[in-house]
């Protein structure tokens, strides 16, 4: 038993921190009053711009090459969100849709329509000491993707409720006007939350692409932008709550991997699609048991226009 | 931009009121004195020296500090958050909250303010939240204080509260800019009047050599203009009965004053009821014969009634001769937006013949009154009859039907369609029925002929059936939703919030066309957030505390302390 949850635990953390980090950029952007409906392109074009470099690159500067990507996605949304001040979902559909066609046309003429050769694969560290310790030492023999994972939600969450520039973030998405009257710019805290937000969410699809998965495939990232949106609501956006709604998604991903491999007769009772359909069941099912005790920002989505109060 | 040419200067230590028509100009003047807009021409200096102000950053570096009408703070941060926002202390690059709190504890201490900077900003009271917005500018090192319109939202206690902050502030040595159409208040703190109008400042006052009259007539400008005097007399309820006040104002007033029906009142008591905000022509919209065929200029009349201070009020007829019950309810509780308890158990009254006014500072129960009223929102307790049938399970085509007609808060969201035409706009509704509709098709000739009427009796301007209704100033399409729901000839009438952000002239229309309403035997519903208007108006008022009636006032029984009490939660079950 204690084998079996070593096993779900090693191969949560395994998946994860695409989902971290992609969750961590919705909540700055969203924080901010931005909607990041154009988290899942941004993570495809990450994902997409990684694997490429990874081929020809050392892995941590493809990774780079991914988060730039994606914050270049970010800056698309942020002109215009903030500076024409369209819909911001509307805005946020287009750039999946545009990520997911060009991504598959780009693959295509490069690789041909079964994703990139396989990347070489990422280094695992071993924790000293903590390999032997039952369940625990799951958290041994990870990438460096999972550690930061583990680190960065923290310190998102420092950056949100201690320091100035996340008193202003999180000011400018409850009440912009009140930012503006202090003198403060509205436009350049929103820029820098959608364009950090980019980053992280380019770099999840990063990650996904080098590390978790070690190749683009057509569909990456199938869907996980949207899973991290559901963490970051489940997560009542805050940092540390959207990790915690992300591990728990990965876990249950782990556990339908788990039974699918490791009970082959229950395939034959339930079909394989209903089993990879669980996480997304599951995402629903939290998201309406959480109800209307909704704690997005005030402003989320509603473009800043001086004049308006 | 609204601004034309217009000049003003303070002095250091003075307290300047400015005052003028909605759209004068005055709240965008601020906005250019603290950098929000940028004149196209012209130069501001402070302290002797001619500055430019890009942002309010510039405007706070040099001393200027602003509180807006629609308060500018973080609901979910708290007060000291909300005051250091902007300058936050920092220790090791991390927010200090502790030097933060107090600092603004400090801060607090210094100039008198009652403030815990823990608390969250939206837990706090209207009146406390001004007060942070007070203390958000003090903390900037602001000597020019400016509000704008502050006391819109508080009750009596809090705007003599707020008197004495200003005056205190004063007295320190601080400059404070106090915009309002509330001349009452103006000449009770003010030094010094500066009076706008359409984009200029027109004339400059010193308080203590004015009246309320003449600075009336300096807002509307010379010559008469329909209903225009309306908010002015409004104010005057509680004024001292200093004899030339009364005579300054019946000068400022010659054709409110002059038409008496009737006309057994002497000079000397017109002045009186003039003083006391019920002009002798209050008699005319009572329902009776001569209430029918009021011309004009009674109409200006009856629209400045105002406050009804008690020495005036003994000279009108109690309204409480009123007809039957149009809805009577007990009990009711309903559940807010907020997913919280907004009527825990509201009984009341509406009959035939009377206005029911609902007082209560924003966000205590009343608006869902309303939408309880017109089936817009569902009973979770309680019961009632309205028009004849059962208040629960009502829904809005069922208060249509019963005879019950809306003038929503938010006219823009649920009374009209901005893009559509004025014609279609009074149609709505009602575009099924004659004179809208001829069998299945919309009948256009009809349709014009009534819409043309309506225009012409509700005074709409510009008057014409085919503008678009966003072509229309506030005034203007608020005219056109009241035109359209009293044709319907509702038998109850609710009205939330008439006449925000009208001028003078719409505001007076509107509340004649309510007393109008009266007179012809509907009940309204009057659920506004201006004391004044709710007083004014109402023969009965019902105060809302925290979704329950804490009070219950019948004319001529209004006392404004009292009420203030009542909306703070002082004293419940009374009613």
């Amino acid at each position: 038993m204690l084998e079996v949850l070593h096993a779900l635990l090693f191969s949560t953390l395994d998946a994860v921190p695409a989902l971290v980090f992609a969750a961590l950029g919705a909540v700055l952007s969203e924080r901010a009053g931005v909607v990041f409906v154009g988290l899942e392109g941004m993570m495809r074009v990450g994902a997409f711009c990684a694997a490429v470099a990874a081929l020809v690159m050392p892995m941590s500067l493809a990774v780079g090459v991914g988060m730039l990507a994606g914050a270049a996605l970010a800056a698309v949304h942020g002109f215009l969100s903030i500076r024409w001040r369209s819909d911001q979902v509307v805005s946020g559909i287009a750039l999946n849709l545009v990520a997911l066609a060009g991504g598959t046309f780009l693959l295509e003429s490069l690789y041909g329509p079964n994703g990139t050769p396989a990347l070489p694969q990422a280094a695992r560290w071993d924790v000293p000491g903590l390999a032997s310790v039952p369940v625990l030492g799951a958290l041994s023999g990870h990438s460096a993707p999972t550690y930061l994972a583990l680190v960065l939600p923290f310190a998102l969450q420092a950056l949100l409720t201690r320091t100035p520039l996340g008193l202003r973030l999180r000011a400018v998405g409850d009440k912009p006007h009140a930012v503006a009257t202090l003198g403060l710019s509205v436009a350049g805290l929103r820029w820098g939350a959608v364009l950090g937000g980019g980053l992280l969410a380019g770099l999840g699809g990063a990650v996904l692409s080098t590390c978790v998965l070690g190749r683009f495939e057509q569909h990456t990232p199938a869907g996980l932008g949207f899973i991290a949106l559901a963490a970051m609501v489940f997560g009542r956006w805050t940092p540390v709550g959207a990790f915690l709604a992300a591990l728990f998604f990965a876990f249950g991903d782990a556990l339908r991997i788990g039974l699918a491999s490791s009970a082959p007769g229950l395939l034959e009772v339930v079909p394989q699609g209903m089993l990879q359909a669980l996480p997304y069941v599951l995402t629903l099912a939290l998201l309406t048991l959480q109800g209307q005790r909704s704690s997005a920002p005030a402003a989320l989505g509603v473009p800043y226009e001086q004049e308006s109060r | 931009m609204s601004l034309e040419d217009a000049s003003l200067d303070v002095s250091e230590g003075e307290l300047l009121a400015v005052v003028g028509e909605n759209g004068a100009g005055k709240t965008s003047l601020m906005n250019v004195l603290y950098g929000l807009y940028q004149p196209d021409a012209g130069e501001l200096s402070v302290g002797g020296q001619p500055v430019r102000f890009k942002s309010p950053r510039d405007a706070i570096a040099r001393g200027i500090g602003m509180v807006h009408q629609h308060f500018m703070l973080v609901p979910t941060l708290t007060v000291a958050e909300n005051v250091v926002l902007g300058r936050e202390p920092t220790r090791r690059g991390l927010f200090d909250l502790e030097r933060a709190i107090s600092e603004v504890a400090a801060t607090c201490a210094r100039f008198g303010f009652q403030l815990e900077p823990r608390a969250r900003v939206d837990t706090l009271t209207v009146g406390s939240q001004q007060k942070v917005e007070i203390v958000k500018a003090l903390h900037r090192g602001a000597q020019v204080l400016v509000l704008d319109e502050p006391t819109a939202v508080l009750t009596p206690q809090e705007s003599d509260e707020l008197a004495q902050v200003m005056r205190g502030l004063v007295a320190q040595g601080r400059t404070v800019v106090l915009i309002s159409h509330k001349l009452k208040e103006v000449l009770g703190v003010a030094d010094r009047v500066a009076v706008m109008r359409r984009g200029r400042v027109v004339a400059e006052v010193r308080a203590a050599e004015t009246t309320v009259g003449q600075l009336a007539n300096l807002m509307v400008g010379e010559g008469p203009r329909h209903g225009t005097e309306a908010r002015a007399p409004t104010s005057l309820a509680g004024l001292s009965p200093a004899a030339s006040r009364v005579e300054a104002i019946g000068a400022a007033l010659p054709e409110a004053a002059v038409p008496i029906p009737g006309g057994q009142v002497t000079t000397g008591m017109s002045a009186l009821a003039l003083m006391g905000g019920v002009p002798p022509g209050a008699a005319t919209e009572r329902p009776v014969p001569s209430s029918e065929g009021t011309g004009p200029t009674g109409t200006v009349a009856l629209a400045i009634t105002g406050g009804t201070p008690l020495e005036a009020s003994s000279e009108r007829a109690p309204a409480t001769s009123a007809g039957e019950a149009l809805l009577e309810a007990s009990g009711l509780q309903a559940v807010g937006d907020n997913g919280r308890p907004a009527l825990r158990g509201v009984d009341l009254t509406v009959r035939a013949g009377e206005i029911v006014g609902i007082a209560g500072v924003d966000g205590n129960g009343q608006r869902e009154l309303a939408e309880v009223v017109t089936g817009l929102r569902a009973l979770t307790s309680g019961s009632g009859t309205l028009l004849g049938g059962p208040l629960a399970g009502l829904t809005p085509a069922k208060a249509r039907e019963r005879g019950v007609g809306h003038v929503p808060e938010d006219r823009l969201r649920r009374a009209v369609v901005k893009a559509l035409s004025v014609e279609e706009n009074v149609a709505l509704g009602r575009h099924t029925r004659p004179p809208f509709a001829r069998g299945p098709w919309l009948d256009f000739a009809g349709r014009r002929e009534r819409t043309l009427a309506l225009l012409e009796a509700y005074d709409v301007r510009p008057p014409d059936p085919t503008l678009p209704l966003a072509r229309l100033s506030g005034g203007n399409q608020q005219k056109v939703v009241v035109a359209r729901e009293l044709d319907a000839k509702p038998r109850l009438l609710v009205v939330v919030q008439p006449t925000r952000g009208l001028d003078i002239g719409a505001v007076a229309h509107v509340q004649a066309k309510l007393r109008e309403a009266r007179a012809h035997g509907a009940g309204v519903l009057l659920v506004s957030l201006d004391l004044e208007e709710v007083l004014a108006l109402s023969d009965r008022v019902y105060v809302l505390f925290e979704g329950r009636v804490t009070g219950h006032f019948t004319r001529p029984d209004y006392d404004e302390r009292e009420l203030g009490r009542r909306m703070l939660g002082a004293g419940t079950g009374h009613a």
